[in-house]
Order: structure tokens, then sequence, then C-alpha cells
């Protein structure tokens, strides 16, 4: 009975978590539909509290609603989160794809590079470059996607490594397939579904990133971000809650969601052999 | 004897790693936008021009890039990370009063982190499809999902705020007595929720980690073979299955350590933790390049010593590594 | 001397899951085991016979998998109802089971001695004895050397053979009157297995051991069972004493089964008489891993000094056992891999140091078949595009090339609606056939086939051994069969050649070495193919043999 009730909440956590991604991107989309004015005008009384017909999130110390800053935060969370894994993950399978298909010295190399990157606190060094080129939404995407790339050039290297040794992969270099059309037609496809779990974890991650980033006071000061309305909070918490509260619960919320579908997608893509009562 | 031999060649694979880092931070310094000296000299130096022009000379800013690489890198050796002229001090000294605090912080929450993280999993899988195994699992996605430095403002909402249960600043009440047991009960109150705070997010990544690592060693031949020797069902999880299972938890957590460490920026910035993450943040602000490059050179540095202990870990408990195949 | 039986199957039957192929794995099973006897359960895979002995063992992978019916009767009580707790006192204390993997069957980060040592603090403490000293002589019983030092060792030191060793005597250390063994020899080099079943032998004989040994290798059957039961689709067929069995089998299938089995004495050939297609002289190959950790180097030999030529339409069988090097040779002459040194001549023209470039026409000449079924067929690409990828590697038009493959598949037997569907829809002989239309593609006149039935069971091993007997009728490739199991070489090979640690030992006709080894290590393997006495194999219609007799070349 648990069994298979724990089989359903994957599968339900999976279409919860489509369904939490699909309403934020719809918010971002029609967020100046919704809420004309942006987020940073001042629209009702300071420190409203939640849970009234006006301001159902309550307003913050300049009068603006939380509900409308929270919605606006949408964009810039898919807008930082999409670019940089786009641009993360292209780099990483394309290094890691060379790495672990031609080996030697190269793949030392990538493999040391890697190595370092994962050894040393990928936020203290985003954080870094973003305080060395000053914080504007261009700094913030390079330097979340400087931090991501080396874990899915290691996926991709490794798959390469353990595929390129595969009898299938051998067969097609003995019929003379041209290396080229091997990396790209017989090993290729073999690792998409690894690295497609792996880009939806690195989405979230990459929100959760952007969020410290903006906590820290290092975010794009023209764009509202949940991080820093956090941040923002942090200093009148005792008596307004709600504005550190919420934006909290929009990050957790996202990323939960982010997670369950690349678990899904885990899942799917990748199910477990049926026993086949093999005797 | 091979031991000894493999210890060494992990402490030699830790330097080159941090002398890595110090020449990402040279090109850093040498890449950001304007004059390398200004960049040093941070907001407040900028102005000085006498202390500008003593900083080139320092670094032999006229001379060519390789000698200046020899110049900065040697400096390090010599644990000379700089001078903040904001505060007017040594950057080394600022981070070595910090030091222990910060120690202290991230050891508590990484020790937290393995310890509840892979009770929690083997806890989960071993019960895998229970009630117990579908809480752990939604626990750690939830805790998997939230950022750091939220957790810990709901933390202080909730026990200072609310409860009043713990102290929310500091390592220590500045009311507290100078004896020692009062002092480090003290101390501890003020650690309980900075370390949680820094702990949990990569608890719940190792819960789930071992929770998938002991499920796919529980289809392997060996612990079939277990069963068939008619031992208890305990001595199997915990001998064959978990003693396996926990080896890449233990060498994934020893890799992510650098990034329980660059947590505590955040964290210490919450609980105004006394720490070098809290310096950080501070220089930060201040645009005090050199002492936050200065920090992070050194959590960089922590995160390679944490990586060679777990892997020390991880060797007693695997002994394929060291033994001459 | 019919004694009791000590264990008894009745009616047994085991459920699949929903979706499976089948309803039960095992159907209406009904078996005796005898003290002192060996009963051999034979079958093919999806035959039902291990999950026959697992749940003799109640380790049956429940809930997915159960017993729903029958009994199973052991000292005075029925298995099947037994609770947890009361049958884990059976395991290992009155029933000790071996499994098929001694490469994976033992826990890595315990030591040796420790593995043996728990059964007796866990489940055997009332016996009273030292664990220790009762460890070393349970290692020394199974004929390992040294048991002392053996205890605090892990188990990456040992071979194959050793562990499966110290697998026995961890299922014998309690004294069990029963003994399991599911497939314990088959992962094992035939030498191995040979030792392997002399000692099972031995030890049943010694504690009076009802034994059940599990295998497929109907030559295995023959060296040790006293009894024989054949099993299909979950079911017994046919169940008697091993001399009637084997001699007069009753039921059409286990006839089948054992016309499967190649018969150990070639059918005699004509020395094919034509030119040498590819010769190879002083090969040489040797493996240098930087061991990254320690900066080692290792270094293993795996090729040395290799020399040999294979005729137009003629078959060379490579026999060796693991670490042979014969699985290197085939990858070096398709240049899968380079040798440091030698050569290798294909018509003459010597092919081993042209650069890449130079190489590629020869690509089309020199295919190979390889061995796993499983891992040998990209499973994201239809079996069209891959048997048609070496056409399009080299510049057939695509259109061309899709109905050139389709031909091909009908060479093979399977129906050109094959072309569509992908690998994980055919069964591991209808796979191999894709693998050897995709060889086929380009006309090669030199194949090499490493290991292609090795994986299949018997019955299909016959069909596919068929279709090779028809290429080489066919196109007359100069071939190379490698192979570690004698009896196929001895059916489908012209000439032979045995290969030990990197080098050819001896080599000539198939009939010749078969019925006169020189070699002491050749008359070593001829010795342990398990049943080479007592299997009188052969004398049944064989599409095989007639084919061959019928090819004498002018």
């Amino acid at each position: 009975m648990m069994a298979i009730m724990h089989r359903l909440f994957r599968h339900k956590g999976a279409a919860f978590g489509v369904g939490v991604i699909a309403l934020v991107v719809i918010l971002a989309a029609i967020a100046s539909i919704l809420y004309p004015d942006g987020p940073w005008e001042m629209v009702g009384g300071i420190f409203e509290p939640p849970f009234q017909r006006a301001h159902p999130l309550g307003t913050d110390g300049l009068g603006r609603d939380v509900l409308t800053s929270i919605v606006y935060g949408t964009r810039v969370s898919l807008l930082v989160a999409f670019v940089s894994t786009v641009v993360a993950v292209t780099v990483g399978v394309l290094v890691g794809a060379v790495s672990g298909y031609f080996g030697g010295r190269l793949d030392d190399l990538v493999m040391r590079v890697t190595e370092l990157f994962q050894t040393i606190p990928s936020f203290v060094f985003a954080v870094v470059l973003i305080a060395i080129f000053t914080p504007n939404i261009g700094s913030i995407v390079a330097a979340i996607s400087v931090v991501s790339w080396p874990p899915v050039a290691r996926l991709v290297r490794g798959e390469f490594l353990a595929i390129r040794h595969r009898e299938y992969v051998e067969a097609a270099v003995v019929l003379g397939v041209s290396t080229l059309r091997i990396i790209f037609v017989e090993i290729l496809p073999n690792v998409v579904s690894p690295v497609v779990v792996l880009a939806s974890l690195m989405v979230a991650n990459a929100i959760l990133l952007e969020a410290g980033i903006s906590f820290l006071g290092l975010g794009d000061q023209n764009l509202m971000s949940w991080g820093y309305m956090i941040g923002e909070g942090r200093s009148t918490i005792r008596d307004a809650w709600w504005l550190s509260f919420f934006p909290g619960v929009a990050v957790v919320a996202t990323v939960l969601a982010l997670n369950l579908v690349g678990d899904g997608l885990n899942d799917a893509l990748n199910p477990r052999l049926a026993r086949r009562g093999r005797a | 004897m091979n031991g000894a031999l493999y210890i060494g060649q992990r402490l030699g694979k830790g330097v080159v790693v941090v002398l890595a880092i110090v020449i990402v931070n040279f090109l850093l310094i040498r890449m950001a936008p304007g004059d390398p000296a200004m960049v040093m000299a941070g907001e407040s130096g900028a102005a000085d021009e006498v202390y500008v022009a003593q900083l080139r000379k320092a670094f032999g800013l006229d001379r060519p890039i390789p000698e200046q690489l020899g110049i900065y890198v040697s400096n390090i050796a010599r644990l000379d990370l700089g001078y903040s002229h904001r505060m007017q001090r040594p950057v080394l000294d600022m981070i070595v009063e910090r030091l222990p605090a910060t120690l202290l912080l991230t050891i508590t929450a990484y020790l937290f982190s393995l310890v509840a993280g892979i009770t929690l999993g083997a806890i989960a899988a071993a019960r895998a499809g229970r009630l117990s195994d579908t809480l752990i699992t939604v626990f750690s996605l939830i805790f998997y999902a939230t950022p750091i430095f939220w957790v810990g403002l709901m933390g202080i909402l909730l026990f200072t705020v609310t409860l009043g249960w713990l102290p929310a600043f500091g390592m220590a009440s500045v009311t507290a007595g100078q004896g020692g047991l009062a002092l480090g009960l003290d101390v501890a109150r003020h650690l309980i929720m900075p370390a949680l705070t820094l702990g949990l997010f990569h608890m719940a990544v190792y819960a789930r980690l071992t929770r998938a690592s002991m499920l796919e060693v529980f289809d392997l031949d060996y612990v079939r073979t277990a069963h068939a020797k008619g031992l208890p069902r305990g001595r199997v999880v915990r001998m064959h299955v978990l003693r396996n299972a926990v080896l890449p938890v233990l060498t994934f957590a020893g890799l992510q350590a650098g990034q329980l460490i660059g947590g505590a920026i955040v964290v210490e910035t919450v609980f105004a933790w006394p720490g070098i993450g809290r310096l950080a943040f501070d220089a930060l602000m201040q645009r005090d390049y050199a002492t936050l490059l200065g920090a992070f050179v050194f959590t960089s540095a922590m995160g390679v010593v944490f990586n060679l202990l777990t892997d020390l870990a991880y060797l007693a408990l695997n002994p394929q590594i060291t033994l001459d195949r | 001397m019919t004694d009791t039986p000590i264990l008894r199957i009745v009616g047994l039957s085991v459920a699949l899951p929903t979706g499976a192929d089948r309803h039960h794995a095992v159907h209406g099973l009904t078996l005796d085991l005898h003290p002192n006897r060996t009963l051999c359960v034979v079958g093919e895979s999806g035959s039902g016979k291990s999950l026959t002995a697992l749940a003799v063992m109640g380790l049956l992978p429940q809930p997915e998998v159960r017993a729903v019916a029958g009994a199973i009767q052991f000292e005075g009580q029925d298995l099947l109802a037994l609770p947890e707790r009361a049958m884990r006192r059976i395991r290992g204390r009155r029933i000790g089971m071996v499994f098929q993997s001694p490469m994976t069957g033992l826990n890595p980060v315990m030591r040796i001695g420790d593995q043996i040592a728990e059964q007796f603090r866990f489940n055997g403490r009332d016996l009273g004895v030292d664990p220790r000293r009762r460890a070393i002589e349970l290692l020394a019983s199974v004929g390992l050397p040294d048991p002392t030092k053996l205890l605090d060792t892990y188990p990456f030191r040992l071979s194959g053979g050793q562990r499966q060793r110290v697998m026995i005597a961890m299922a014998l250390a309690l004294e069990p009157a029963v003994l399991i063994a599911d497939e314990p020899t088959t992962a094992l080099d035939v030498t191995t297995q040979a030792q392997i079943l002399k000692l099972l032998r031995e030890l049943q004989e010694r504690y009076r051991l009802a034994v059940m040994f599990i295998t497929h290798d109907f030559g295995v059957v023959s060296e040790i069972a006293d009894e024989i039961a054949v099993m299909r689709h979950g079911e017994l067929v046919e169940h008697g004493a091993a001399g009637r069995v084997l001699g007069q089998p009753a039921h059409p299938y286990t006839k089948q089964l054992l016309a499967a089995v190649p018969s150990l004495e070639p059918p005699r050939r004509a020395p094919v008489v034509a030119p040498i297609v590819l010769q190879t002289q002083a090969l040489a190959k040797t493996y240098r891993s930087r061991d990254r950790m320690f900066g080692r180097r290792r270094e293993v030999i795996a090729l040395r000094n290799v020399d040999l030529a294979i005729r137009r339409g003629e078959v060379l069988g490579l026999v060796g056992e693991s670490g042979s090097g014969k699985t290197t040779l085939g990858r070096v002459i398709v240049r899968l891999l380079q040798a440091d040194s030698g050569s290798i001549t294909i018509d003459g023209a010597e092919v081993s140091q042209l650069p890449r470039r130079q190489y590629r026409p020869y690509r089309k000449r020199v295919q190979m078949i390889f061995q796993d079924p499983f891992s040998s067929l990209n499973p994201r690409r239809t079996v069209g595009q891959i048997v048609a990828e070496g056409l399009l590697a080299h510049g057939m038009p695509a259109p061309q090339a899709h109905a050139r493959a389709r031909e091909l598949l009908r060479i093979v037997k399977l129906s050109e609606q094959a072309a569509e569907r992908y690998p994980h829809e055919f069964s591991g002989g209808q796979r191999q056939r894709i693998g050897i239309a995709r060889a086929l593609a380009l006309e090669p006149d030199i194949l090499v086939a490493d290991e292609p039935v090795s994986a299949l069971d018997v019955s299909v091993q016959a069909e596919v051994l068929e279709l090779f007997e028809e290429i080489r009728v066919r196109l007359r490739p100069a071939m190379l069969f490698i192979t570690h199991d004698l009896r196929v070489a001895a059916q489908i090979c012209d000439r032979v050649a045995i290969m030990r640690r990197g080098e050819i030992v001896e080599e000539g006709p198939t009939s010749a070495i078969f019925a006169a080894p020189r070699h002491a290590y050749t008359q070593e393997l001829l010795a342990a193919v398990p049943g080479a006495a007592q299997l009188a194999l052969g004398q049944a219609a064989r599409p095989v043999s007639a084919t061959v007799l019928e090819h004498e070349p002018k």
C-alpha cells in the first residue's frame, strides 16, 4: 500500500512541479498586464500587514505592494536561471565531450580544472566576480554560468568515457564511421537524458544563487528580485515578518518545483528494467 | 607504507589546488576593469594617491606580468595577503582573528550535515516505501529547495522573536560569565541556529544521496550472499549495505565541503557571527577588495583542507585505495 | 539406494508481477533432494530454475515475485509457511547457497575472515566453535593455500576461482545438510571450473550433502549429476537418473537441448587450399596504465610475438581462457587497437603501420562481430539505421543503403519490418543476427567474430552457428573465430590456435589438435571440458556436420 502511495507521490510531485513552473512562467509573461505600474510604485500605507483585500501579502516600508513585487520577481529569477543554464550546459557539454572522447592530456587538464571549481566555494567566487565587474544583470548571469559549467562537463565526460568503450561505438569505428559522426550520432543521443536531468537541477540551483547574490545587495538595482526583498526585510523582521517570508516561499516553491520535475524526468528517462523473473 | 604515500600525494595535490586558486585570484585582480592598483586599494584607498603609488611599487605593477605573478605568489607564500586601507590593518591579521569562529561554525555544520544526512538517508532506504521514508524524502526535498539565508531568518523569527528560546546574534552574550563552562554553554546556545542553518541544506543533499546509494547496494550480489548466510537484517544493513553505500556519499561530501564553507558568508551575516564570512560581507559592502579577495583565497584553502580530511576518513573505510593492488 | 528425501518441493508455483511475459515463473514444480546425491536442474534462461532455488531459501524478491502455491518440506516444516525469523535460522545453518558471480558476491570492504566468522556470531552461537580456528579449517578444506594469511585479506586480492572457493567455504561453514549452487561455475574459466566441480564432488561425499546444482550447461551436468531435472518455462519436463536422461531422453525438449550441444569431436574437414588473405607476424602489445593515484605504472603484456595466417574461406579458431590475449588480438586485427610492434598484412600489403586516412579503405575489408548482444547495438537507433551505417559511412546514397540493409536482414533470417524497430524489441539471438547483418553489409573478406555465441542460450547458439556456416559457404570470408568454448571451436573451425598469456602455444587442423594435442596446456584444456568423457553427443542429425562434408574444395 505504502509503496503504491510512494510511487504516486513521485508522479504527483512531478506534475505539481510542472504546474508551479507553468504558473511562474505565466506570471512572468503577464506581470506588466497584471500590475502595469510596476513594483516600485508606492501604492499603499507603510508596513501594511498581509491577508487583507487590498494588499494580500502586505506592503513594505515604502508602501510598495509585496504581491506585485513577487510577481515581477519571477522575471529576474527565470531570466537569470534559464540563460545561465543554457550557457553553462552548452559550454559544459562541449568541454566534457571533447575531454571524454579524446582523453589524454587534454582530459587530465579538464579534470583538474573542474575539480578546482568544485572545491572552491562557488557562491563566494560568483560574489567576487560580480563585485569586481560591477553588479548588473549581465555580470550576474555570466558569474553564475562560470561557476555552473564544471559539473556538466564532469557528467558529460564521465558518460563519454563510459559509452566510448561500448561495443556499438567500437562497431562504428570498425565500420569506418567518421569521428564527428560517432560523437554526434552514436554517443550524444545516449548522453542526453542525464544532461537533461542535470539541467533542470541547475536551473533550480541558479535561482538559489541569484537569490543569495541579491540578498547580499549585489543584484541589479533596476530589477526587483526575491533575494533582494528578503534582504530588505531583514532589518524589520521583528515587526514586518511578511516582507521576508513571502518572497522566500516563492523561492522555495519554484526551486522545489524544478527539483520535482528533475526527479520525474530521471524516473521517466532511466526506467528500471522491469524484473522479468529471469530464472 | 603505501598509506603514507597516498596521504603525501593528496597533500601535494592540495597544495597545487591552493596555488591554482592564488593564480585565479591574481587573474581576477588583473581582469577587473580599471587599474589593478586601484582595485587592490579599494574604495577608500583609491583616493589616497600616495598609498596607490606604494601599492604599485610593492606589487611591481610596472614589471612584466610573469614577474608580477611571481611576486604575488611569493607574498601569499609568506602569508602576506595584503593590507586593508579601510581597516588600516593587514588582511591576514583580520582573518586569523576570525578563523576560530568560522572553524567552529563550519566544522559543526559539516559534521551535522554528514551525520544527520547519512542517518536519515539510511533510515529512509531501510524503510523504503513506508511512511518514514515518505516523510524523510519530503523533508529533504523541501530543505534542498530552501535558500540558507531565508532558513536563518525564519529560524530567528520562530525561535528568537516568537518563542524566545535561542539567541539570534553573535557568538556569545555580552553578559555571559568569563568562566569556562558557562562561556562554553553560552557559545553552544548561540551556535545552534547558525550551525543548523548552514548544515540543513547539505544534510538534505546527503540524505537523498545516501538513500539512493543504499537502494542501489541493496540489489547487489554480496548483499544477497549476506542474507543467504542467515544474518539478521540489521547486521546486513549496517555492515554490508551501509558500509559500502556511504563511500560515494563521503567522496561527494568532501568535494562539496567548499560549498558549505561558502555558505558561511550569508549565515554569518544573518546571525552576526564574528567569522571570516562576516568579514567578507563587510569588505564587500565597503568595496574593500583586498580583504574580500584575501577571504576568498582563505576559504578556498579551507575547502581543500576539509576535502583532504574527508579523504582520510574515506581511506579508513575503503581499504582498496591504500593497499598495493 | 532409495533413501528418504531430505527436502521435498511439492507443487511449487511462483508468481511474477503483472505485466511480465507470463503469470508464473514456476508452475506446479515437484522435486526431491536426497542426501549424498547431486540433483542437476537444467534449463535455459527464463526456465525458472534460479527462482526455484531462491524460493527454497526464502529469498524471492518479494512482494513482486512470490510463492503462491505448493509447499517445501524440510526437516518437518513447510519452508514457505515459516515466518522470517524461523527462516533465517535455516539459512546458512541447514541450507547453504552458492551463487553465480564470485567477483561480486563478497563484501569488498570486509576481510575474508570476518565474512566467514560473522555467521558463527549471528547464526551459530550454539555450535560453540572458535570462529577464527574454524574459518582457517574451512578455507583449507576448500583447497585454498595459506588460510591464516587469507583471513586478513580483502576480496579484491583474490582471483575468481579463489573467491568461489571462499563462497563455498562460507556456504558450508555451519555444516548445513543441503547445498544449493546456482550456476557456480558459469563465470569461471574452463580449467578453474573443472577444479571447482571436483571440489564440490569431494565436499558432497565428505559431508553427505544433498546438492541442488543449477546450470544451463549439459557438459557440466554430465560430469557431476546423479539425477537430472529439466525445466522449461517454469515447468518440469523431464526428471530421472542421470544416465537415463542423457542416454535416452524422453521429452522432445530434452532431446532438442542435447542435440544443440556441439560435439567435442570435430567433423572431418579437408584443409582449405586458397591464398592467404590475412597474416600477422611478431605482433606484440603491452598495456601500460598510469595509475593516477600513485603515479605507478602497471604493465600487462597482452600479446607476445603472435604469428598467424588465415586463408580465403578458412575459419581459424582462436581458443583461450581469460587473460590469454585473444580479445586483444581480435581488436588489433580490426584496428580498434594498435599493436606496439609487428606487422599485419592483407593480401600481402602491410597495413598496421598505415596512418588512419590511408587505412580507411581497408575498413571495408575487415569487419567484426561482437560478443554481447545487449551492448553491441545502439539502443537509440533503429535496426535499419544500424545495419546501414557502414554503407552510409562509405558513401552509398541513403535510399540504396537502406534497401541493402533490408536485404541483409532477410539474409540473416529476420523480417524486413525489423528495420523500423529498436534493438530492445528483439531477443539476444535476434540481436546477434542484426550484428552479423551489420558486419556483412560492407562485404568484408576478413571477419573477426569475438565470442559471438557465448552469451546465448544453447538452443539459440545452435541456430546462430548454423547462420555462420551459411555465411562461410556464401561469402567464403577468412574468419577468425574467437571463443573459449572448445565444443564450438570443434564444430565450426577448420584450424585452431590455442592461446595462453599472449602467445599461441599450439596451432593446427582442428581434428588433429583435438585428437592428439601436443602442448601440455592444450591437453589440460581438453581434459577440463566438462562432460568430455560422459557425453556421447553429436550422433543426432546435425546440419552443421552435413554442410561441412559437402564442401571439399577442388
